[in-house]
This record gives structure tokens, sequence and C-alpha cells, in this order.
């Protein structure tokens, strides 16, 4: 009998599980595979030896350990920002009656734009061409600034491009989790807390914030993790020659290194998502480890 | 502290129709004593928990004052009233545990008035013998039985020993057995600490059993106040009759001919009223089995529950309900006549009440 229904389960399963197992685990395994095999030829399905010079190799390469800067430089400023910034407006957004919705639909209107669209939009903002400095430098120079090349000019320059479209892109998710959470909140916690004399900070701190802190917890864990993925965002502003312009990615890097000018070497590839993903397991279980003291599920 | 709700109005725009107005308080006065325990009681959407926002001061009165003593409190916001709340579902910080929920208010106090560390927990320690849950400090919300939150939401509305202290519906999310003992316990901590304590409920049961006045609501409008019994004995009028006493009070149609009150046909007793017709009130135990009894019903059928020997009957005249329900002495003769059973009624528990406002006479 229980074997019989074991079976019945596996059989439901095994739709996902077919999928999973075949997009997901047996990919997963090849490139741990990939990684290990040197100079793996996709056309000849060969390689020269197994052992750990694709890892050597990768992580001496210059245009790695500048993606890894990037991508680390990116992280380390659009998470904490963003998610801050995008609690101040939920916030305020919580805190105002009239026009609520109206605000709520204009904060979310970035998430339904299309990414490329936007990077049009930014470049149109930021970028110097013979014609025009833009619109963000015509600014600068009423205040008495001279014009700054954002998108081909200093590094200092393109990050803050990239960082403030970054920030400005993952906003409208990160208000609507927010929103919600805060509205989820129960007025009566509120309510007995300003009987009891308690000031608005002590309030956010010690009521709001612990009982919002699952949301936010889940929009620093994938706000990490997408901010270590980050690539056509930084297409769309810098275009494809990344390494070029100074401004890749660890993402950008694992494609090059597949697909770009200097193509075809699917073992440094590997590499290259491995070290990502070790990143990424390393981040995300110090957030986990983290969150077991400061996050409180009811 | 004494409390006094001077003309007290509270007027909402409706939610639904902009241009309408909602009065869920109307034109409240009534003075309730130093250190007494009042139940507020009415029907859901009587105003009852308005009232107990409006003394809190979570919401503002249109019109009329409050006064806490001689203070009058109208326009303090509410951390400066010095009142204890405990909300219908505790609110109770889900994620601190019973000590710091506790210390919390505490914890608010600036300046001068700033106690220790060593002192909060002292005082804290002190409120949760008071309510005894000095056991389970360490614990969270989540680990405690619904009458230990509900003593903990208690404790936490003690602790900075408010002038008054108010329930909103505190028993309700209770079963049965619990809500009897914490009643008991809420009049425990009440006599103990001496605060002047409101509670809301619509449970007459509840309220007339701990309280030591009664202020009965409906629809914005108070009703009566007084000691339970007194009300209970002395009703105003129709309204505060049903409410009060399970079984339900009898309601007849009847009326007074040459001061004789007439239950339909039964000319039931004597009444120096004027000639009209009324509400004839009957409490369940107004009822004498008798065989020469005036007032003639269908008989149905008898109940005993527990301590209570019911008879349930029919009248064509009886309003409030299909059945009759009385409760008689045990050794009173029944007399079942052919499905006919026959009463005479208590003077002291019948009551006359106007058919035009429906106040008694």
């Amino acid at each position: 009998m229980n074997n019989k229904n074991n079976l019945k389960g596996w059989l439901y399963l095994l739709p996902a599980l077919i999928f999973i197992g075949v997009f997901m685990v047996y990919p997963l395994i090849d490139v741990l595979i990939y990684s290990f095999e040197e100079s793996y030829n996709f056309a000849s399905q060969t390689y020269e030896g197994v052992g750990l010079y694709n890892y050597s190799y990768v992580l001496h390469d210059t245009y790695f350990l500048q993606a890894l800067k990037n991508t680390f430089i990116l992280v380390i400023i659009t998470v904490p920002l963003s998610t801050g910034i995008a609690l101040l407006i939920s916030l305020a957004l919580n805190s105002i009656d009239k026009l609520k919705d109206l605000f709520q639909t204009i904060f979310f209107l970035p998430y339904v734009t299309n990414t490329l669209a936007v990077g049009l939009v930014f470049m149109i903002l930021f970028k110097k061409t013979a014609y025009s400095d833009g619109l963000v430098n015509l600014l600068l120079n009423t205040v008495g600034l001279s014009s700054i090349d954002f998108i081909e000019g200093p590094y200092w320059a393109k990050m803050f491009v990239l960082c403030f479209y970054t920030i400005w892109i993952v906003l409208p998710f990160k208000i609507l989790i927010l929103t919600s959470a805060l509205a989820s909140v129960n007025k009566d916690y509120y309510n007995v807390a300003r009987i009891d004399g308690t000031s608005k900070f002590r309030m956010f701190y010690k009521i709001t914030l612990p009982m919002i802190s699952p949301s936010l917890f889940y929009l620093i864990i994938t706000g990490f993790i997408g901010a270590f993925k980050a690539y056509s965002d930084v297409v769309a502003l810098f275009g494809i020659d990344l390494n070029a312009a100074g401004m890749n990615t660890i993402v950008g890097y694992v494609y090059d290194m597949l697909y770009g000018n200097s193509g075809g070497y699917p073992s440094f590839a590997s590499a290259a998502a491995l070290i990502l993903f070790a990143i990424v397991l390393t981040i995300t279980v110090i957030n986990l480890l983290v969150s077991r003291k400061n996050v409180h599920y009811q | 502290m004494k409390i006094v709700l001077d003309h007290l109005t509270k007027q909402f725009i409706s939610r639904h129709n902009k241009n309408e107005i909602v009065t869920a308080v109307n034109d409240f006065s009534f003075e309730i004593p130093d250190g007494k325990l009042i139940g507020l009681l009415g029907p859901s959407g009587c105003g009852k928990s308005t009232t107990l926002n409006l003394i809190c001061g979570l919401e503002q009165a249109t019109e009329g004052k409050i006064y806490f003593g001689d203070l009058d409190v109208t326009n303090l916001p509410p951390e400066n009233r010095g009142v204890g709340m405990v909300f219908q579902n505790y609110a109770l910080y889900p994620h601190l545990t019973v000590r710091e929920n506790i210390v919390f208010p505490l914890e608010n106090f600036k300046g001068e008035n700033r106690l220790s560390r060593q002192e909060m927990d002292d005082k804290a320690l002190e409120v949760a013998k008071l309510v005894q849950i000095d056991q389970l400090m360490e614990r969270r919300p989540s680990e405690l039985s619904g009458g230990q939150q509900q003593r903990v939401a208690i404790a936490r509305a003690l602790v900075k020993t408010p002038g008054v202290l108010l329930l909103d519906e505190p028993l309700s999310n209770l079963d049965a057995r619990l809500r009897l003992q914490t009643r008991e316990q809420i009049r425990r901590i009440q006599k103990e600490t001496g605060i002047t304590t409101i509670f809301v409920t619509h449970d007459q049961e509840e309220a007339m059993s701990i309280s030591d006045y009664i202020v009965l609501m409906k629809d914005g409008l108070m009703q009566q106040m007084g000691k339970p019994q007194e009300v209970y004995d002395n009703p105003d009028n129709l309204f505060v009759a049903k409410f009060l006493g399970t079984p339900a009070i009898n309601v007849f149609e009847g009326k007074v001919v040459d001061h004789k009150l007439y239950i339909g046909e039964d000319y039931v007793m004597d009444k120096d009223i004027d000639d009209q017709e009324v509400y004839v009130g009957v409490r369940p135990e107004g009822f004498i089995p008798s065989k020469d009894g005036k007032l003639i019903c269908k008989y149905d059928r008898m109940e005993t529950t527990g301590r209570d020997t019911s008879v349930i009957c029919h009248n064509d005249y009886c309003i409030s309900d299909e059945d009759i329900r009385t409760i008689i002495d045990d050794d009173d003769p029944i007399e079942n006549d052919n499905g006919i059973i026959r009463f005479n009624l208590k003077p002291h528990k019948t009551y006359i009440f106007s058919k035009e406002d429906e106040k008694v006479l």
C-alpha cells in the first residue's frame, strides 16, 4: 500500500522533476564538469586535461577582476540604497490618504517599462553627443559645473549612472512589496503604542521594522542575487563591448567567454559562473544567519 | 479617578456615502465614580467601542467634554491622558517576549520619569504577579494560550499605573470556561488595584456579573445606567428589558382597559394606568403555573437545563419569540389540561411599556 502510494507520488512529481532535471540539474553538473576540464572544445568535444587551471586563469584575468570589482561596487551601493529608498517611499505612501492610489501607480510604472526603452531614456539624459551634452549635463551647467561624459567618460561617472539606473529600475517592485507589508501591520499595534506614549521613531524601530522584517529580508536576499547577476542593464547603458568600456560584470564576463569577441572558452566561462555561484551562495548563507536573529516570522 | 462624559457626541462621515453623517455616539452624559468597574453594554454597532476610543483619545469628540477627575482631557492626545487600554485582539507585540511587552510602556518614559532597567523589570514582575503570569516572562505571545495573552495585555496596560483602565471586548476571544475564569480575574485585579475600569461588551451576562455599574447603549444613545440588578429589575424601556437577562424577557401585545391589564382576551392583573395599547414584558421567572391562572397558553414541552426547569409554551399574543420560555420552581404543580397551561404573573416581574415610545409605564 505504502509503496504504491509512493509510486503514485513520484508519478505526479515526474513532470516537474523532468524539467528541473533536464534544464537545471543536468546543466549545473555539466558546468561543474566543464569548469575542471582544461581547454574544452565544443566542436570536437575534447579537452586536454583535468584540474584547477580554469579557475586560476579566470582569477588572474584582469577583465574578470574588473568585472568582479564592478559587480561588488554595484551590489554594495544599490542593494542598501534601493531598499532604504523603497522603505522611505513606502512609509510616505502608507501615511497619506489622498491620491494614494495615484502615487502607487506612478511609482510602479517603471516596473512595466521595457529595460531597453528605459536604457534609451537614460542615454538621452546622460549621454554626451556632438549635438547635445544631455539633460543632466545641462542641469549641471546651470549650477556652474562643467559637463561630464557619463556614458563614455570617467569610471566613477559611468558607475554613478549604472547605480542610479539599477536603483531606479528595482524600486517599483520593492515599493510594491513594502507597501503591502506595511498595510498588513495591524493598526492596533500602533494604537496601543500611541496610548502608551511611544515616539514615532520608536514605533518604527520597535514595531514597524520587526513586523515587516520578513518582506525586508526577502527583498535584501533577492536584491543581492539580482545585483550579482546584473548584465542586461549594463548592456542597455554601455553597449555590448563592456570590457572596452571597463563596465563589465561577472555575468557579462561569462557571456563574453562563451559568445563574445573573445568567445569560445566554455571552460573559463564555467569557472567564472561557478565563482559567481560560490559568491552568491556565501552571501545568501550570511544573510540567512543574520536573519535568524533579526527577522520575525509570525 | 472619576470620569465624566459631558454631552459627548461623535459623528463620522459615512464610508459609503460621503454626504451621509453617522452619529456613533449621541449626546452622552454620565459620571463614573472613582475606583469602580463599569460595563459598557450594547449590541454590535451601538457605539460602545467608539465611546471607549473617545475616552482613551484615539478618536476626537465632535462635541462635548471628557473629564478625568477635574481635568478636561477632551483635547489631550492619548499619551497624555494616562490611560491603559487592552484591545480585543490584545495587540501584543509578537516579536517581543512577555517581559519585553510589559516593559514597553515604561521604556517610553523620558527625562526624570525614566526608570532604571532594574526598576522597570521590578515593576513588570510586580504586575505580572498581579495577573499571575510571572512564570511566563520569557515566552513569546504565540507560545501562550488566549487567556494568558489576555492577562499579558492587562499587565502591559497596568504597568504604568494608569488612572483609567479600558478593556475592549476583553473576553470575546476566549472559550466559555476561560471566559468565566478571566472575568473573575478582571474583577479581582480591578479590586486590588482600585483603578477606575471601563470595559466594553455585548454579552449582558458578562457585564451583569462583574460590573459595579452598567451603561446600556443602543444606536449611539445611552439607554440606562445603574447597578446591574437595579437595571434588570427596573428597566427604563423595552430595549433594556429585552437586552438584559437570559432567557430573554417574554413580550406580549396587551391593552389596559378600566385599569385592568389584558393579554389578548386574558385579564391578567390590575394596573393603575390610563387605557391604552401596551407591550407587556414578563421575565421567565415571573410565571407561576396555577390551576386558576389567568394567562392561558398552549403547552409545548418541559426542559430541564442544570438547575432550571423551564416550561415552553405558546400564546398568540407573544411577539418576542415563537416560544414563551418560563422558569418555574420544581415544586410548582404543572397543570397540563388538554394541552392548555395556565399561569399567574408575578407583578414585580411584569413590566408595561408604552406602545408609542416603548418607555416603561
